[in-house]
């Protein structure tokens, strides 16, 4: 243990995603011994990332207004949405080029054990998008790992009774892996290969 | 530090930096471990899919002082597609997954809680019986494993022969007149019937079962496990039942 305040901050970044005891220790005496101009710009820069940046109040994914940038859009395919897990797998879908229409980010997969159940994502929002009858296929682009695939398989029980085709990126990305490490060809080639999910 | 094999099911997997998880295994040798298993979420990673919970590997490990390394693995079992692609299904078999994790500890052996989870696993995966009752039933009998197994015919207290009605969860089961405190639960014959079925197997009896007392008997292994581990088991929450 260190002298208060050193701890908080080895505390605070022991809180990060990914980080652990020893890194964040590393991290702390990083930014203990660097240039104070740079700590200055990190610090401007989490504070402006909380003020500015927020959650597109259609699809969930980061905006810089009340709608994002693909919401926004008018040249965006209204008839089909893509279902993601992370605002991350919306920059990853956007590179491949093959998707026009436009996405719904869920904030993650169920995991039961980790007690993430259907209410802790975004799917009523996705519910109420659909209820208009503009969306004719809705893309579920999950990771391809199993959590992924469970709520792939939940949301097409769920919208069977809709009048729309729910498909599935097809197989060929490999299984267990992150979406955003698929790299633009694999995710393209499966994105175009799809195929209807039925349950 | 050695080096070691064993076979081993995939309790969890938990997103570890950038491309690295950490997994933990229910083995059958050597109890609960947890590894790091490096770069399985690239994509071009070999052993990505095989360490995927629900999955039955045959694995090498080397050992560590906190948390051992996979360094292969190998599918003996690929229940995890089966799985994921039924919802009910998913939710019951991760409710077995985190009792067998609460249930066992690390690097204690563990065979037989390894081999009912192998059991249910594999009986959800080829949708053997309804899988509300394979939860049920591997949930009873994990429970009589480690220790605490409920009674549903004699008297828990004092063995008065059976069939007792009342059943108490501070108790053990059922209670007879005597031994029976205020808060006992009055099921149904039938529902204490599908219970002690469902503790030994007998899946002629389960199988006829009727939808109500299911619905009962689940509710009462529910409470009863709940009773026996601290925190809960809280994907029980999420089950399914039809
Ligand atoms: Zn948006
Ligand atoms: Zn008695």
């Amino acid at each position: 243990m260190y002298e208060g305040v050193v701890q908080d901050l080895i505390d605070e970044l022991g809180r990060l995603p990914g980080v652990g005891p020893k890194s964040a220790q590393r991290i702390a005496f990083h930014l203990l011994q660097a240039d104070s101009l740079d700590v200055t710009r990190l610090v401007s820069a989490l504070v402006e990332v909380k003020e500015k940046v927020r959650f597109c109040i259609v699809c969930g994914n980061v905006a810089e207004a009340e709608q994002c940038r693909i919401c926004s859009d008018p040249r965006r395919d209204l008839t089909y949405i893509c279902v993601v897990e992370e605002p991350k797998d919306v920059v990853a879908v956007e590179r491949t080029r093959e998707f026009r229409g436009r996405y719904h980010v869920l904030g993650g997969a169920i995991s039961p054990i980790e007690g993430v159940g259907p209410d802790d994502l975004r799917i009523k929002e996705l519910l109420t998008r659909l209820a208009d009858g503009a969306v004719t296929e809705v893309i579920v682009a999950t990771d391809p790992n199993l959590e992924g695939e469970a709520t792939a398989t939940y949301l097409a029980r769920l919208l069977r009774p809709l009048d729309l085709k729910v498909t599935r990126l097809a197989s060929g990305l490999p299984v267990g892996g992150d979406l955003e490490y698929a790299d633009e060809v694999t995710l393209g080639r499966a994105f175009e290969g799809r195929r209807v999910l039925d349950v | 530090m050695a080096l070691y094999r064993d076979a081993a099911i995939v309790l969890r997997a938990q997103k570890l930096g950038e491309a690295d998880r950490i997994v933990t295994l229910l083995t059958r040798q050597h109890g609960k471990v947890r590894a790091v298993a490096k770069g399985v979420r690239r994509t071009r990673s070999r052993f990505g899919a095989r360490l995927e919970p629900f999955m039955i590997v045959d694995v090498m490990l080397y050992e560590g002082r906190s948390l051992d390394t996979v360094t292969q693995a190998e599918t003996l079992a690929p229940y995890g597609d089966p799985i994921a692609r039924d919802y009910v299904s998913y939710t019951a078999a991760t409710a077995m997954l985190e009792t067998a994790e609460r249930l066992t500890e690390e690097r204690e052996p563990a065979m037989q809680q390894f081999l009912l989870l192998a059991g249910g696993l594999s009986a959800l995966a080829g949708g053997d019986h309804e899988a509300g009752l394979v939860l049920d039933s591997f949930l009873l009998r994990s429970l009589a494993v480690a220790g605490w197994a409920p009674s549903f015919h004699d008297c828990a207290r004092c063995g008065a022969p059976g069939p007792q009605r009342a059943f108490n969860l501070a108790s053990g089961g059922t209670v007879c007149p005597s031994c029976r405190t205020p808060g006992s639960a009055l099921p149904a014959l039938a529902t204490l019937e599908l219970l002690a079925a469902l503790l030994v197997g007998d899946w002629d009896v389960a199988d006829q079962s009727l939808p109500q007392h299911r619905r009962e008997g689940s509710g009462l292994v529910t409470a009863f496990l709940q009773w026996h581990l601290e925190r809960g088991v809280r994907s029980l929450r999420l089950v399914e039942r039809v």
